[in-house]
């Protein structure tokens, strides 16, 4: 799914990285505990988490995570914002809290990813 | 590449949100050398759940990092409390984070699997008082 579908689906509003909105997402994982991400999340993953702080940028970036929902409205401060366009990553946030903007992505066809790294 | 290339690190524990500056530089460093998107990725992953363990339970420390075509070896140093059990300590969701961590999304007890999961051995020394060391390393298959 690309992107900007994202957005749209989610009505969501871009803080950083609006140029990367044609990049394509494979699977998507959504929670606020970033050890959780660092055990399951697989290639080419969008991540929703209601978690905002610079740390979840950099398990993003560990993982090789190139796009972020910051979901139940919350916005990301300037400094995140800076660190994820250092990253060249696409940050939105949506209205939405996590299991609708999840249930809506699925629905969507975007499927989970839970295969775990063994 | 012949040589072994060492790479030293120190881990301020004071400052939380600078947490993972020394695995995104060898995350850097791995890339530029060819590494492939799995190995960096392992070490990465592996690095980071260390470098965070060390500011949010010890108060930061040292990482000494080798890295050869055949390994790459990552020893994480910190003068922390030591860890009273390290079986305890290494199942999932054991933890004794406090809230004030919970809150920045860590201190679900997945970090020390994580990082066995990640890497191909792992050795951890640890005195109570003292401190910790966590050596890991990933071998390049
Ligand atoms: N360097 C260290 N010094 C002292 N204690 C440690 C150290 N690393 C880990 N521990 C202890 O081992 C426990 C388990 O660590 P682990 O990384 O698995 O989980 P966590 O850090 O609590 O949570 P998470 O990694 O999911 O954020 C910690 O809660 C802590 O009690
Ligand atoms: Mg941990």
């Amino acid at each position: 799914m690309k992107l900007s579908e994202v957005k749209e689906i989610l009505n969501a509003e871009v803080v950083a990285g609006e140029e990367f909105l044609d990049r394509e997402v494979k699977s998507a994982f959504g929670s606020d505990l970033m050890s959780d991400v660092l055990a399951f999340v697989k290639d080419q993953a969008l991540l929703l988490t209601g978690l905002v702080n610079g740390q979840v940028i950099r398990t993003a970036e560990m993982m090789d995570i190139k796009a972020i929902v910051f979901v139940r409205g919350k916005k990301p401060t300037e400094d995140i914002a800076e660190l994820a366009k250092e990253y060249q990553m696409v940050v939105m946030t949506t209205d939405y809290t996590l299991y609708p903007s999840c249930g809506k992505l699925y629905c969507a066809g975007l499927v989970p990813n839970e295969e775990r790294v063994d | 590449m012949a040589d072994t290339m060492k790479l030293h690190y120190t881990v301020d524990a004071d400052d939380f949100t600078v947490a993972g500056e020394a695995s995104g530089a060898v995350k850097k460093v791995l890339k530029q050398l060819g590494f492939s998107s799995d190995i960096i990725r392992k070490v990465a992953v592996a690095m980071y759940e260390c470098e965070i363990n060390m500011v949010i339970h010890a108060d930061g420390g040292v990482i000494d990092v080798e890295i050869t075509p055949e390994k790459i070896r990552m020893i994480h140093s910190d003068k922390g409390p030591g860890i009273k059990d390290i079986e305890k300590a290494m199942q999932e969701g054991f933890s004794t984070a406090d809230e004030k961590v919970r809150e920045l999304g860590f201190g679900a007890g997945m970090g020390l699997p994580n990082m066995k999961r990640y890497t191909d051995e792992m050795n951890i020394t640890t005195k109570i008082g003292e401190g910790t060391v966590v050596d890991m390393t990933v071998y390049v298959k």
